[in-house]
């Protein structure tokens, strides 16, 4: 078995900081790999790193075999990258349905003039699109927000719908950005379930940041911990949570 | 009040939600092409600019309202459509071909503007964009040869498809014609891939190019369709008033044209329509009002933009969403009555954006 993605000696550097020093990882098809590690240590910029946003210092990313680190951001989630953000970036002044249906964009046929002629080919897209949509929305419960605006959500929803953009494009590799962040306890556990049932259901593979260890050790295979870039450590939740570089850049030194 | 029972996802493509919708713009229609046989010339001649303004304002919704892309030079590419029309008919081009033509210079230098968008944005992109134009303001009125410079420029008569227009009334059905099949256009757009694009660019660039939107591309179509579609009007316009010159498309009516869609409401198509039948009326108001005002305050040369910056701030500050926000809420008071709250169009303010990317 090939991986599916693999991050090798990969660095970035913000003028004198190294956000991520020579790291590299595989992740295989199937699994759900967490990056867990303090405030600053670079998660979220490994992943802005996979999706295109940053480009390596050094280093790069394979998806599927192929190197992606000189590609745009829309040609990566062209290859099957879907993600959702940290803080939530949803298009607010549309619907949960368009937000959703944008999911679809990389799978369209049809160019902007046919879209101005609305051709019978475009019709059948949005029908096949709007087919696809419902699925998602069924599999996320959002039956009731369909034709909200999203900018009179509330957060927990948001969170979902943003999730479900992201299903939208049936990826290939989901990285979700702290999925269960400003979620109550009720809320996380949807989460948990429903990262389970993407990856069984859906047999897609996650890359997950996310803090909250009950959800880490719950739903991931592995686990890999980064503090300030660099390595950790890696294994399944348990063995990470136990070992003691771990420990130490959580809690602190024994000396310390 | 009205229950809509959705059993297919066609229900939701349709231009047309309900039977109730279907009525009410087929006698709208009905209504439209009764009115100038029934008003005074005078009043059918405003109405062609309110069509010609609608046309215009419609494209610059298209990059300002949808795509979220600002542009202050907007009244450049109206002159380009205004000026390649009277060329082409001075050398005898077809009106069909002459009019497809000014829409495609206009946009590709639409295109051309466009490219500092794909760098820059709010402040730096309307300097940009201010600054062709007063390019194209000057260029105008150095161009001697073609546009007729400072000394302007006459526009033969018009005739489409053999049929002279040589009256409002005709001139009238020419405008609004063109005005339905550019609604019709946009309103496709934007039920479709690249309508959604272009608003998840304006909402969230960074979302947006991570779910596989080429944002360089789109930004690029948003410019060149807007452009070309404020050239289509540019044609019209040069027809309606049969004499160009360079004063008539300045700095000035760039930001007219911002002002109409802020009046009619950023972000949608009847507010693009809305803020241009308001500013065409309003400024017959004024024009009317100048006679019963006393001397000292309807002669003021400045009567004018005073009243309409006054217009600008009281919507700015008492109805942000602009007539059609208005309108939206007068409709939804009538069909809950009497159940409206007070306060069901607020929206919350969006959650923290403190840590964006860009």
């Amino acid at each position: 078995m090939k991986p599916l993605l693999t991050a090798n000696n990969l660095s970035v550097q913000f003028g004198g900081l190294k956000a991520v020093n020579n790291v590299s990882f595989e992740v295989w098809p199937n699994e759900v790999f967490s990056l867990i590690g303090p405030n600053g240590a670079g998660k979220t910029t490994i992943f802005n790193l996979i999706s295109g946003l940053y480009r390596p210092t050094s280093g790069f990313v394979t998806f599927e075999g192929e190197k992606i680190s000189h590609l745009a951001p829309y040609e990566i989630a062209r290859l099957g990258i879907a993600r959702t953000f940290q803080n939530i970036e949803l298009f607010e002044h549309a619907t949960v349905l368009q937000n959703l249906l944008v999911g679809r964009h990389c799978h369209r046929h049809t160019n902007w003039f046919q879209d101005l002629l609305f051709t019978p080919r475009v019709r059948q897209t949005e029908l096949q699109f709007r087919r696809t949509v419902e699925e998602v929305i069924e599999f996320l419960e959002l039956q009731h927000y369909r034709d909200s605006m999203v900018a009179g959500l509330p957060y927990g929803v948001r969170k979902v719908v943003e999730l479900g953009r992201a299903l939208s494009m049936r990826p290939k590799l989901l990285l979700l950005d702290e999925p269960s962040s400003g979620l109550n306890v009720e809320e996380t556990e949807d989460m948990g379930f429903w990262i389970e049932d993407i990856k069984h259901d859906l047999g897609i593979t996650v890359i997950m940041v996310e803090h909250d260890m009950g959800l880490v050790s719950r739903v991931s295979d592995r686990v890999f911990a980064l503090n300030q870039g660099e390595e950790l450590a890696l294994g399944t939740a348990a063995e990470v949570q136990a070992h003691p570089a771990v420990v130490e850049a959580y809690l602190g030194g024994a000396d310390g | 009040m009205r229950f809509l029972f959705k059993t297919a996802y066609q229900q939701d493509i349709r231009l047309f939600k309900h039977g109730g919708q279907a009525f009410w713009y087929s006698a709208l229609g009905l209504a439209l092409l009764a009115a100038p046989f029934v008003l005074p010339d005078y009043w059918v001649s405003q109405l062609n600019f309110i069509w010609i303004y609608s046309i215009v304002s419609v494209g610059l919704m298209i990059l300002v309202g949808f795509t979220g892309q600002v542009s202050i030079g907007h009244a450049a590419f109206l002159a380009m459509g205004a000026y390649t029309e009277a060329y082409l008919q001075g050398h005898g081009w077809p009106f069909a071909l002459s009019l497809t033509f000014s829409a495609l210079v206009a946009g590709i230098t639409g295109v051309i503007v466009g490219l500092p968008a794909l760098r820059v944005k709010g402040m730096y992109l309307a300097i940009a964009t201010m600054a062709f134009g007063f390019i194209v303001e000057e260029g105008i009125a150095r161009a001697d040869s073609i546009t007729g410079g400072n000394a302007g420029r006459m526009l033969g008569s018009l005739e489409v498809f053999g049929i002279p227009i040589d009256s409002e009334l005709r001139m009238y059905f020419l405008t609004l014609i063109v005005l339905a099949l550019v609604v019709l256009g946009v309103m496709n757009l934007l039920r479709s891939p690249t309508g959604r694009a272009f608003v998840a660019i304006r909402d969230s660039e960074i979302s947006a190019q991570s779910m596989g939107i080429n944002l360089a591309r789109y930004k690029t179509i948003a410019f060149a369709l807007s452009a070309a579609i404020t050239g289509l009007a540019g044609a019209l316009y040069a027809h309606k008033l049969r004499f160009l010159s360079p004063d008539q498309f300045t700095f000035l009516q760039s930001i007219e044209l911002l002002i109409i869609l802020v009046v009619g409401g950023v972000g949608s198509i009847y507010g693009a329509i809305f803020g241009a039948a308001f500013w065409i009326v309003v400024q017959q108001l004024i024009v009317l009002a100048k006679d019963w005002l006393p001397p000292a305050i309807g002669q003021q040369t400045g009567l004018q933009p005073t009243i309409f910056g006054l217009i600008l701030v009281a919507f700015v500050l008492f109805e942000p969403m602009g007539l059609y926000g208005r309108w939206l809420k007068v409709r939804t008071f009538f069909q809950l009555f009497p159940f409206y709250r007070k306060g069901m169009f607020r929206r919350q303010k969006s959650y923290m954006k403190s840590e964006r990317l860009k």
